[in-house]
C-alpha cells in the first residue's frame, strides 16, 4: 500500500444496485483497487455483473475534487464548513426552518444518512429532506406500509432459487440486477423455474423468459386485479391465511370490476399467465421501477401485494413479493428515515408517539409535526423561493429528477446551494455556491442494507482523495458549528451505528419490524469486522423471513388488501404528442454516468444516447436508422439517436435515462419527463410522459476520437470514454464554414499538424490531427450518419495516424464491433462472424470459443437474442 | 520479290519504335533509310533530364545504337537534313543525295519555340530539346547564374538539372501557377515550395521583356515589372512547335501539324506521319505515350494490318528527384464535377480525384503517386466509382467495391438485431412449456 503497510484485500460490497454483492478489495498501490466477488457474500457468491467487475476503472482520480470550493474557488475546510453552518442557521432564523432542504441519496452510507436525518429532523427541525430514491422505491414503500402495516421485504434471495416461478414486473432484472437475474438462470438451469416478463417494452430479460406481456405502460393494476379475480374463482384464494388479513372482500369486489382490456394484452397470453401463477405454489413476484414510477405506484405494489396476500405466498421459501431496488443503499435510507414522511428505524413521523421517543432519544431541540416536501414538490419549493438554503448529496437532481431542465433552474436560482460529491463535473455540481469533496466509495467505512434486508459492511481501501471527507463527518461537523456539539460529536461510524441500532430498539417497542438493537453493543472491532447480516437483530429473532406467521404490523396485527383501481398514467397522448416516453436503463451504465462513465469497456456496450421506436411508428415518420430525432414534451426537448426496434410497441418511445450535460447535453431525458406523482408515494411518473418525435434535419453528423477531452459546441454531441481517450457523436444545423478551424477548437489542438480529406460536394470531410506521427484526434463528418468503423478508430489515438481517414480497419483486419461482452471485451461482429462462419450453436459454445458470456454473464442474453436471430431463417428453411 | 523502300524522316522516340516493329514482325520485308538531323540515332530524350542533373551519362539512355541498325540492314544517314519530298517521284532529296520511296514514314517531331525576345539570338541563349542542349546545361560552373523561361515539364526539369549541378537558377513563368497544364494551383504550391527548398527561385506571374547582353552574350533578363535576373546561361522552355515545313513544303495537309487519319496516314497515301509532327482528330502530342501507341499503329499499317489510333487519357510525371508528382486525365473545374481531396501538407502529400457522372476524369496527386496507376486505370476504363468514393483516394488497398457502407449504427449498435437481420422481428415465445406445466 501507498503508506508502506502490506498489501491488504478487504471485504466491501459494490457501490451501484441494490443487490448488495459483496466484493473483494486490494488496493494495487497505485492509487488503483482491484475488484473481485466475494465468494462467501450471500448475495452474489463471489459473482460480479459487467458494472461490477468494471469497479476499478472507476476510482480513478482525475476528475476528483481535491478541497472544498466556495464560488468556484479552493477553500479550507474551515471556512466552507463554517459558511454552510452559518447560511443554515441563518436561514432557519430569518425564513424558518422549512426554508432549509437536504436532498440526500440511496449512495449514502447508513451512518451517513443517519446523521443528516438527525440533523435536520431533530435539530434544523424541518423534515425536507428527501433522497432520489424518492424517484425509485417510493411507491414501494408505500405499498408495503399500507399491506403490512411497515416498509418490510418478506422474503429473501433465496426464494429465487427456490421458486418454480418467477414473475418480473416492471423489471429489466437482466440488465439492472444482473446477479439476481443469473440467480434466476441457474434455478432455470437447474429446477426448472419457469420466468414470467411483464413489461411494456421486450426487454434483455425476455431472452430465456418463457412468457412475455407486453401490456400497456401502466396497466398492471388492470393485470393483477385480473389474476386476483381469477384467484377467488378458481378456489385458490387461502382463507386460513385471509384470517390474518382485512380488506379482501373490498379488495376482490374492485378488482372484479376492473377492465382487463386496458392492459391490451392477448387473452390467452393472460390465461397462460393467470394458469402459471395460481397454479404454481412457489412464486416470487419481482417488481421494480416499471411499478413505482407511476402515478398509480403504490396501487400497483398493492394490487401484487394482494394477490400474494389473497394465496398466502409470502414470507415462505421460494415465494412472495420481492421488490428490488436500483441503489446499493435505498433501504438503508429507508431505514434511517431518509425519505420526507419517515422518522429513523422506520418509525412515522407524524404518529406523535413515535416522534416523542425519538425526539427524546435524540435529545432534540425540536421536531417537525408533519412530513416534509417530498423531492418533487422540494424542488418546486426551490423553485419559487420558499427553500432558500439546499444540500445535495451524492445526487444529480439537476439531470435526474423530472421536468429537469426547471430542476435545474430552481437550483440555479437557490440563494444558497451546497454540494457533497467525489466530483465537481456534474450537472449539479457546476450550479453549487460551495462544493465539499466527499470521499468517495473505495474510502469510506459504513454499511449499507440491500434489496433482501441484509446489512453489509463496506470497508476502505484507499485513504480519502485529496482533502476529501467521510460524508458522515463533514455533516457532523455542520452540525456542531451549528451549535449542536455532544449530538454530533461522532468520531467513527461504528459509534454512529451502535446509536442508530440503540434507537431501533424503540422500534421495536412500538412492535416494528426494524429493530437491530442485538448490534447496539458492537465493538469498534466486531463492527469492523461484521458479517452480512440480515435485519432484524434482536435477542429473540435473526433475519429470516416476514409474515408466514400472519402476524404484520398494523396494529391489529393483521395484514390489509388494498381495493385499487387501475388509473391511467397522468400524461394523455393526443394530437400534439402522439407518443408515451418510457424510460429506463442500460446495462452496462449507472444513473448518471459519473462513474460508469469513466469506464472505457462500459462505455463501449452503448456509447451514445437513444430512441427506440417501433418500425411502423418510424415508417411513418420518415425515420431511418441511425437519424436524429428530436423528441419534445411539454417540458423539454431532446435529440437522440433513432433505433429502429419492435422491443417497444407501436405509440411507445423508450429512452435511457442516464446521460447529462457532461456527456449529451441534448439528451437529458428528463427534461422531458412529467413532474406528476403518485399522491401515495410522491414518487414521479418517470415512465409514462407524452412526447412528440420528428426527425432532426441536420445539415451534418460527426464522429470524433481524441485523447483529451473535447468541447464539443454544436446542436447534438454525445461523449463516451474510450481506452484511448474519448469519442463523440455530433450532428448540427449549421455548416462551419472552416472545418479545420472548427475541429482546432473541439480537440484545442491549435498547433497540431493535420492531415484532411475532404469531398465537398458530399459535405464529407475528414480530419485527422498528430503531433510527430501520432494521432491525437480526427474528426469524421458526413451529410447522413457517419458511417466509419467506429470501434476500430476509437482504439487510435495515441497510436500511429496510418490511414485513419479511410475510416476502416486495414484490409484484412476485422472490425469487432461494438463490445457485447464487457468482461473480456468481445465485440459483436466478433460473435456474429462466430455464429455465421464457425457455426457456433449455443451461448455456452460461444463461451468456450471467444470466452464472451463466461465470466459475469451480463451479456447472455444478448448473445442468446443474437442466436436465435441469426439462426432463425436456416432453421426456417 | 524486291524489298519495299521504306524512308524515315527523323529518329526520334517515336520513330525508334515504329523501327523495332517492323523489324521484329518482318525483317525483310523493307528496304529501310533512316534520316536524322541530329548526328545520332534513338536515345531516350525524355531521359535527358537525369543526364542533366548528372544521375545519368548519355550512354545509359541510348537506345539503338549503331550495332543495332547494322543487325537490322537499316541504312542510317545521321546529321544530315532532308531538303525536300518530290511526291510526283517518291523521292526524299536530302543533303548527301536523294533516295526513292515506296512508303515515307515523316517523323521530325518539333522544335522549341523561342521567343522573339530583344536579345533572343544572343550567345547562350538555349532551347531545352536535344543532347547538345544538355551538353551546354551541363557545362556549365557550379556558383553560374542560369534563367529558366518557363515552369512547365520542361523547363523545370532543366532548372533543378542546373540546380543539382550547383548552379543558381532561377525560374519566371508567365501563369499563375507552375505546370498548369498538369498541376492544380495548391499541387503546383507544394511543387513550388519542393523546388524552391533545393535553391531555385521562382517567380510566377512573371512576362520576360528583354534579354540583356555583353559583348553579343547574355547578361540578364528583364522583366516587364523591372526586375533584372543577371545569368550566365538563358534556357528557353516555353514549349515546342510541330516540325512540319518539309510536309508543308511537300503539299501534305498541314494544320498545326501534319494532318493524318486513324491510320496515321497523311493526305498521301504513300505518306505517313508519326509523333510531336502530327495532328490527330484536332490534337497534337507531347508527350510519350501516344507517340508509343501511335507507332504501333504505323507499322501495322506499313506492315498492311487494320489498325486505329485512338487517343487515350494522359498521365504526367515530373523527373525531379524529390518532387513526385503524378497527373492524368482531366482535372478542370467545370459544371457537374466534384472533386475529392487528401492533404497532408506537412508530410508535402496532396492528392485530388476529379468525379464526373460516377466516373473519375481526372487526377492530380503531389508527394505520393504510388496509386498513379491504378488511378489512370480507373479514368480509362470510366469505371463507376459510386461504391468506392469514400476511400477512393486511399487507393487500391481500401477499394471495397459494391461492400455495403459501414454501419453508422455502430454506434447505438451493441444490439441492432432487427436491423441486421433485414427486419426480421423477434422469434415469438412458446408457450408450450406453459401448458404442459399448467
Amino acid at each position: 500500500m501507498m503508506d508502506g503497510s502490506p498489501v491488504l484485500t478487504r471485504r466491501s460490497t459494490c457501490a451501484y444496485c441494490g443487490v448488495g454483492c459483496g466484493v473483494l478489495l486490494t488496493a494495487d498501490g497505485g492509487g488503483g483497487v482491484l475488484v473481485k466477488g466475494d465468494p462467501d457474500h450471500p448475495a452474489n457468491f463471489g459473482k460480479l455483473c459487467s458494472k461490477g467487475l468494471a469497479l476499478g476503472d472507476t476510482v480513478g482520480t482525475s476528475q476528483r475534487l481535491r478541497a472544498p470550493l466556495v464560488h468556484g474557488r479552493p477553500t479550507g475546510w474551515d471556512d466552507a464548513l463554517q459558511l454552510v453552518a452559518d447560511r443554515f442557521t441563518q436561514t432557519a432564523r430569518d425564513h424558518g426552518p422549512d426554508a432549509v432542504a437536504f436532498y440526500v441519496s440511496g449512495q449514502l452510507l447508513t451512518e451517513d444518512y443517519y446523521v443528516a436525518n438527525k440533523l435536520i429532523k431533530g435539530f434544523i427541525g424541518t423534515a425536507n429532506i428527501d433522497t432520489n430514491s424518492r424517484l425509485c422505491m417510493a411507491s414501494t414503500v408505500a405499498g408495503h406500509k399500507r399491506a403490512f402495516g411497515t416498509d418490510t421485504v418478506p422474503g429473501t434471495y433465496e426464494d429465487l432459487d427456490e421458486a418454480d416461478l418467477v414473475v418480473l414486473v416492471g423489471s429489466n432484472l437482466a440488465w439492472c440486477h444482473p446477479i439476481l437475474h443469473q440467480r434466476v438462470l441457474a434455478a432455470k438451469a437447474k429446477r426448472g423455474t419457469k420466468l414470467i416478463v411483464i413489461d411494456p417494452r421486450r426487454t434483455a430479460s425476455c431472452d430465456g423468459a418463457d412468457l412475455h406481456l407486453p401490456l400497456a405502460i401502466g396497466s398492471d393494476v388492470a393485470l393483477f386485479n385480473h389474476l386476483l379475480t381469477e384467484i377467488a374463482a378458481r378456489g385458490a384464494a387461502d382463507q386460513d391465511f385471509l384470517r390474518n388479513t382485512n380488506g379482501f372482500g373490498d379488495a376482490l369486489d374492485t378488482a372484479q370490476a376492473s377492465d382487463l382490456r386496458v392492459t391490451g394484452l392477448d387473452p390467452k397470453d393472460v390465461a397462460a399467465f393467470c394458469d402459471m401463477w395460481i397454479g404454481t405454489q412457489k412464486v416470487v413476484t419481482v417488481f421494480s421501477q416499471g411499478v413505482n414510477q407511476s402515478t398509480s405506484g403504490a396501487d400497483k405494489v398493492n394490487s401484487i401485494l394482494n394477490c400474494h396476500l389473497a394465496t398466502g405466498r409470502i414470507g415462505m421459501p421460494g415465494c412472495g413479493p420481492l421488490s428490488v431496488t436500483g441503489q446499493p443503499n435505498a433501504m438503508g435510507g429507508r431505514e434511517v428515515g431518509g425519505l420526507a414522511n419517515m422518522l429513523a428505524c422506520h418509525l412515522d413521523l407524524e404518529n406523535a408517539g413515535h416522534r416523542d421517543a425519538v425526539k427524546s432519544f435524540w435529545n432534540a431541540p425540536q421536531m417537525p409535526q408533519a412530513a416534509g416536501l417530498k423531492a418533487v414538490d422540494m424542488f418546486r419549493a426551490v423553485g419559487d423561493g420558499q427553500i432558500k438554503a439546499l444540500w445535495v448529496i451524492h445526487t444529480n437532481p439537476a439531470v435526474s429528477m423530472p421536468e429537469a431542465d426547471a430542476v435545474r433552474n430552481a437550483i440555479a436560482g437557490c440563494d444558497f446551494v451546497v454540494v457533497s460529491d467525489i466530483t465537481g463535473a456534474t450537472d449539479t455540481a457546476r450550479l453549487a455556491h460551495v462544493l465539499l469533496p466527499a470521499a468517495g466509495w473505495a474510502e469510506k467505512d459504513g454499511t449499507v442494507t440491500n434489496s433482501d434486508r441484509l446489512i453489509s459492511r463496506q470497508r476502505p481501501v484507499l485513504a480519502p482523495h485529496g482533502g476529501s471527507r467521510p460524508d458522515w463527518d463533514i455533516l457532523s461537523e455542520v452540525g456542531r458549528r451549528m451549535g449542536w456539539h455532544a449530538p454530533f460529536n461522532y468520531q467513527s461510524p461504528a459509534e454512529i451505528f451502535r446509536e442508530h441500532a440503540a434507537l431501533s430498539s424503540i422500534a421495536g417497542t412500538f412492535g416494528k419490524d426494524f429493530d437491530i438493537s442485538g448490534l447496539s453493543d458492537l465493538s469498534d472491532e466486531d463492527y469492523d469486522a461484521l458479517a452480512p447480516t440480515r435485519w432484524p437483530v434482536t435477542d429473540t429473532r435473526q433475519g429470516g423471513r416476514f409474515f408466514a406467521d400472519g402476524r404484520f404490523f398494523h396494529a391489529d396485527a393483521k395484514a390489509k388488501l388494498l381495493p385499487v383501481q387501475y388509473k391511467a398514467p397522468a400524461a394523455k397522448t393526443g394530437r400534439r404528442y402522439p407518443f408515451r416516453l418510457n424510460t429506463g436503463r442500460v446495462r452496462d451504465q449507472w444513473h448518471t454516468m459519473t462513474r460508469t462513465g469513466l469506464s472505457a469497456r462500459l462505455s463501449s456496450h452503448l456509447a451514445e444516447p437513444f430512441l427506440d421506436i417501433n418500425p411502423s411508428d418510424a415508417a411513418s415518420l420518415g425515420i431511418t436508422p441511425a437519424d436524429l430525432v428530436e423528441v419534445k414534451s411539454p417540458h423539454g426537448a431532446c435529440i437522440l439517436r433513432a433505433r429502429i426496434t419492435s422491443d417497444v410497441s407501436a405509440g411507445q418511445v423508450f429512452a435511457p435515462m442516464h446521460w447529462t450535460a457532461e456527456t449529451a447535453p441534448s439528451a437529458r431525458i428528463d427534461a422531458l419527463v412529467t413532474g406528476a406523482v403518485d399522491p401515495v408515494s410522491g414518487q414521479p411518473e418517470s415512465k409514462a410522459s407524452v412526447v412528440s418525435v420528428q426527425k432532426l434535419c441536420a445539415k451534418w453528423y460527426g464522429f470524433a476520437v481524441c485523447q483529451d477531452m473535447p468541447a464539443p459546441t454544436c446542436e447534438y454531441w454525445a461523449l463516451s470514454r474510450t481506452t484511448a481517450g474519448y469519442r463523440v457523436e455530433l450532428a448540427g444545423r449549421d455548416t462551419p464554414d472552416d472545418w479545420e478551424r472548427t475541429a482546432r477548437g473541439l480537440f484545442n489542438l491549435p498547433a497540431a499538424q493535420i492531415t484532411s480529406f475532404t469531398d465537398p460536394a458530399r459535405t464529407l470531410h475528414r480530419l485527422a490531427f498528430h503531433e510527430a506521427g501520432t494521432l491525437r484526434a480526427a474528426l469524421f463528418i458526413a451529410a447522413e450518419p457517419v458511417a466509419v468503423m467506429r470501434d476500430y478508430i476509437a482504439t487510435r489515438p495515441g497510436e500511429p495516424v496510418d490511414h485513419i481517414l479511410t475510416g476502416r480497419t486495414p484490409a484484412n483486419v476485422p472490425d469487432p464491433g461494438p463490445i457485447l461482452c464487457s468482461c473480456f471485451g468481445v465485440g459483436i461482429n466478433t460473435i456474429t462472424r462466430a455464429i455465421e462462419e464457425d457455426g457456433l450453436l449455443s451461448v455456452d459454445e460461444i463461451g468456450d470459443a471467444l470466452r464472451a458470456g463466461s465470466n459475469c454473464g451480463s451479456c447472455k442474453p444478448e448473445i442468446a437474442n443474437l442466436l436465435k436471430t441469426l439462426t432463425l431463417p436456416q432453421a426456417a428453411q | 520479290m524486291a524489298r519495299e523502300k521504306l524512308v524515315i524522316i527523323g529518329a526520334g522516340m517515336a520513330a525508334g519504335r515504329v523501327l523495332e516493329h517492323v523489324t521484329e514482325a518482318a525483317p525483310d520485308r523493307f528496304d529501310i533509310t533512316l534520316f536524322n538531323a541530329e548526328p545520332r540515332g534513338t536515345y531516350n530524350r525524355i531521359m535527358l533530364s537525369p543526364v542533366l542533373a548528372g544521375d545519368k551519362s548519355y550512354d545509359d539512355i541510348v537506345t539503338h545504337d549503331d550495332d543495332w541498325y547494322a543487325t537490322r540492314a537499316i541504312k542510317t544517314r545521321f546529321g544530315e537534313r532532308v531538303t525536300r519530298i518530290d511526291r510526283a517521284t517518291n523521292t526524299v532529296h536530302a543533303e548527301r543525295g536523294p533516295v526513292a520511296y515506296d512508303k515515307l514514314l515523316i517523323a521530325t517531331g518539333s522544335d522549341p519555340v523561342i521567343i522573339p525576345l530583344p536579345g533572343h539570338d544572343l550567345n547562350g541563349v538555349v532551347a531545352y530539346r536535344d543532347l547538345e542542349d544538355t551538353v551546354t546545361m551541363a557545362g556549365l560552373a557550379p556558383g553560374s547564374k542560369a534563367v529558366v523561361i518557363g515552369g512547365g515539364l520542361l523547363g523545370l526539369e532543366a532548372a533543378a538539372g542546373m540546380a543539382a549541378r550547383g548552379v543558381d537558377v532561377s525560374v519566371v513563368h508567365l501563369m499563375g501557377h507552375l505546370m498548369e497544364r498538369q498541376l492544380d494551383p495548391e499541387a503546383a504550391g507544394l511543387l513550388k515550395s519542393s523546388l524552391e527548398a533545393k535553391g531555385i527561385a521562382i517567380q510566377c506571374n512573371a512576362d520576360s521583356e528583354q534579354i540583356l547582353g555583353d559583348d553579343g552574350h547574355v547578361r540578364a533578363l528583364r522583366l516587364k515589372s523591372g526586375t533584372e535576373l543577371p545569368c550566365d546561361l538563358l534556357v528557353m522552355a516555353v514549349g515546342i512547335r510541330p516540325s512540319v515545313s518539309v510536309a508543308q513544303d511537300a503539299g501534305l495537309t498541314t494544320d498545326r501539324a501534319i494532318v493524318v487519319d486513324d491510320q496515321m496516314r497523311s493526305s498521301d497515301p504513300d505518306i505517313m506521319a508519326v509523333g510531336e509532327c502530327v495532328q490527330h482528330n484536332g490534337a497534337t502530342f507531347g508527350l510519350v505515350a501516344p507517340l508509343f501507341d501511335q507507332a504501333k499503329v504505323v507499322a501495322d499499317t506499313l506492315l498492311g494490318q487494320k489498325a486505329t489510333f485512338v487517343q487515350q487519357s494522359l498521365s504526367t510525371k515530373l523527373k525531379v528527384t524529390g518532387c513526385d508528382l503524378f497527373s492524368a486525365g482531366d482535372f478542370a473545374d467545370a459544371m457537374g464535377r466534384e472533386s475529392v481531396i487528401y492533404r497532408d501538407l506537412n508530410a508535402g502529400i496532396y492528392k485530388r480525384l476529379v468525379i464526373e457522372n460516377d466516373r473519375l476524369i481526372g487526377a492530380v496527386m503531389y508527394g505520393d503517386t504510388a496509386d498513379g496507376t491504378w488511378f489512370f486505370d480507373l479514368i480509362q476504363s470510366a469505371t463507376d466509382i459510386r461504391n468506392m468514393r469514400d476511400t477512393l483516394i486511399f487507393g487500391p488497398a481500401y477499394a471495397h467495391d459494391g461492400d455495403p457502407p459501414e454501419d453508422p449504427l455502430s454506434a447505438v449498435a451493441a444490439w441492432p438485431l432487427e436491423r441486421r437481420c433485414n427486419g426480421l422481428t423477434h422469434a415469438p415465445l412458446s408457450y408450450e412449456p406453459l401448458r404442459r406445466a399448467a
